[in-house]
């Protein structure tokens, strides 16, 4: 346990000691303040609208603005996560201080659950600054806070999810580039899987569009937390760092 | 405290690493000597357990690198041949991270940061980011992460590669300094580096080892004699004079040297022990000639290691002007 947080304390110093952290809470903030804008001014003027056509219906707040905003960050955070994950392994094999990492006298998983840990936190401290947008609303109207706390919670299982398989990721390479590029790819298939559901209704298509990411998203935005799909994100950030430990083992004999 | 016993490592194209057995005593300090490529490093990964044996046992502080890796890792220093250093941290704090990992207790870890850092003379950088230091502060902060926890064993990879003359000088003496508490192993291609710290010398070419032995023996063994270096002024030519210090009765061998000044220098070997050297001044001065200098020469260890890992192309010129002052 000990180590799990030194190592964890190391590498949120390591984010927030370099441009990293910095630039990605920058990036994420420019996006995500862009597409907050966006949503509610479209909210707006869609509201003056239906107002002078004489509609009574009053509109949504979460329908309109905050549901369609998770989505956006969980597309945000489909180009942030691998930036995130790139260096994790792929520096210290660099730089070759994974041999001090695995000539010290701590176990393979606290080392990943270390470096995992101090990314899900990076990721968490992103969705604040969303939440922080979100939390501006509450000046103007009276939105509901449950389906805000629950699409967060979705949007944190969901990076953790793409975490550790950026993480897995991380430890084939020694390259940071390719270890980012391979994890965009592999996150963005993950997401697009479920595209196949638009055209085919078969079997394999449904067991292929249930492993997108964004299926299991869809509940979360809409306030509802389904055991399916906390089970489904659950089941990538265990298998992943399970994967992630038994890569990491077979750099002492693959190397 | 290290016993290493057919020990191989294969990789999937080559072995690195062929049956290899040596033992180091405890607060030795030895010196792994070999070319590039020999599979000193290798071996000092598997004794770290950074890297699986392929096949045979090694063992440190009497706990195998397979079966207890834990065990071994708390009981040994590793300076790779490039500090593992993260040049985003500052001297201090990564010193302490290595220490947590190593598992020093908090209570202690301020002081025992403190007390490396004199040790290893990076104290005046404690504050200092490790992207900015040089080299040398480089190798000394990886020589401090080394010995943090206070380990039995210390295996160090080339520790002065890439330093200049005096930080070598320094680093040695450092070496030398912590051979007490300490068994060490040190890597290296220089020679001197061994000749210098190492009380034991493991020689190692193309994975095998090819001599172990104290440095003095394994000079003495080769030769299995000493050998003096005469300088003298004479109107007689070198060759000549080469062909009477043959005749002294004792000496098995006269080779001579480049002139120094005008003056002759030959070496000439003898059976250790014997009385030969008095001869060699009586009959210099028997002749009129004018002597300048007499001394011991050592083999150096470029010669041992050239004759032991079997470069005959190097070897050579020494023979044939040996055999051409014998005559």
């Amino acid at each position: 346990m000990n180590n799990i947080i030194n190592i964890f304390q190391k590498e949120i110093k390591g984010y927030f000691a370099s441009p990293i952290a910095y630039f990605l809470l920058a990036f994420f903030a420019l996006l995500f303040g862009y597409f907050f804008y966006s949503a509610v001014a479209f909210f707006t003027v869609q509201g003056i609208q239906s107002q002078m056509m004489g509609r009574s219906m009053p509109m949504d707040v979460n329908d309109w603005v905050i549901r369609p905003l998770l989505s956006n960050a969980s597309v945000i955070g489909l180009f942030l996560i691998p930036l995130i994950t790139m260096r994790m392994f792929a520096e210290e094999k660099r730089s070759g201080t994974i041999e001090l990492l695995l000539t010290s006298p701590v176990r393979d998983y606290e080392i990943v659950i270390g470096k995992f840990l101090a990314a899900w936190v990076l990721y968490a401290c992103l969705l604040a600054v969303s939440g922080l947008n979100i939390a501006a609303l509450a000046f103007f109207g009276q939105p509901d806070w449950k389906p805000v706390l629950v699409g967060l919670l979705g949007l944190l299982l969901q990076g953790g999810a793409l975490l550790a398989i950026g993480a897995l990721i991380s430890t084939t390479t020694r390259n940071q580039i390719i270890a980012g590029g391979a994890t965009f790819a592999i996150c963005l298939l993950l997401w697009v899987l479920d595209w196949v559901s638009a055209y085919e209704q078969a079997a394999w298509a449904k067991a292929v569009s249930y492993l997108s990411v964004v299926q299991h998203f869809e509940p979360f935005s809409k306030g509802v937390i389904d055991t399916k799909d906390v089970v489904y994100y659950a089941t990538l950030v265990f298998f992943g760092l399970f994967l992630t430990t038994r890569s990491l083992e077979s750099l002492r004999w693959r190397s | 405290m290290i016993r290493v016993q057919g020990l191989t490592k294969r990789y999937a194209r080559h072995v690195a690493v062929d049956n290899i057995s040596f033992e180091v005593q405890k607060g030795q300090i030895v010196g792994f000597l070999g070319p590039n490529g020999a599979g000193k490093t290798t071996t000092m990964r598997v004794l770290t357990c950074f890297l699986p044996p392929s096949e045979g046992k090694a063992e440190v502080a009497g706990f195998d690198v397979v079966e207890q890796p834990l065990e071994v890792k708390k009981r040994i220093g590793y300076l790779p041949e490039t500090p593992p250093l993260y040049p985003d941290m500052e001297v201090e704090e990564y010193l302490a991270f290595v220490g947590r990992l190593k598992g020093i207790p908090s209570a202690s870890l301020a002081r025992r940061v403190s007390e490396v850092c004199e040790r290893c003379a990076v104290a005046d950088v404690r504050k200092k980011l490790i992207a900015k230091l040089s080299k040398g502060y480089r190798q000394r902060v990886g020589l401090a992460q080394a010995i943090i926890h206070n380990p039995d064993v210390l295996v160090l990879d080339e520790p002065t590669s890439g330093l200049d003359p005096k930080q070598i000088i320094e680093t040695r003496e450092l070496i030398r300094d912590l051979a007490g508490d300490h068994t060490i192993i040190l890597s290296t291609h220089i020679l001197s580096e061994v000749e210098t710290s190492c009380q034991q010398v493991i020689i190692i070419n193309k994975g095998r080892v090819v001599a172990t032995d104290s440095f003095s023996n394994l000079t003495n063994r080769l030769r299995g004699a000493e050998a003096i270096a005469v300088e003298f002024a004479s109107s007689v030519p070198a060759a000549e004079a080469a062909g009477r210090f043959g005749q002294i009765p004792g000496v098995s061998r006269v080779v001579p040297r480049e002139p120094r000044h005008d003056r002759h220098v030959v070496e000439i070997e003898m059976p250790s022990g014997s009385g030969v050297r008095a001869e060699v001044a009586r009959l210099v001065v028997n002749s009129g000639w004018e002597l300048y200098e007499m001394r011991s020469v050592g083999f150096s260890l470029e010669e041992v290691f050239l004759q032991l890992t079997g470069s005959p192309e190097q070897v050579a010129p020494v023979a044939a002007a040996a055999e051409g002052g014998a005559q």
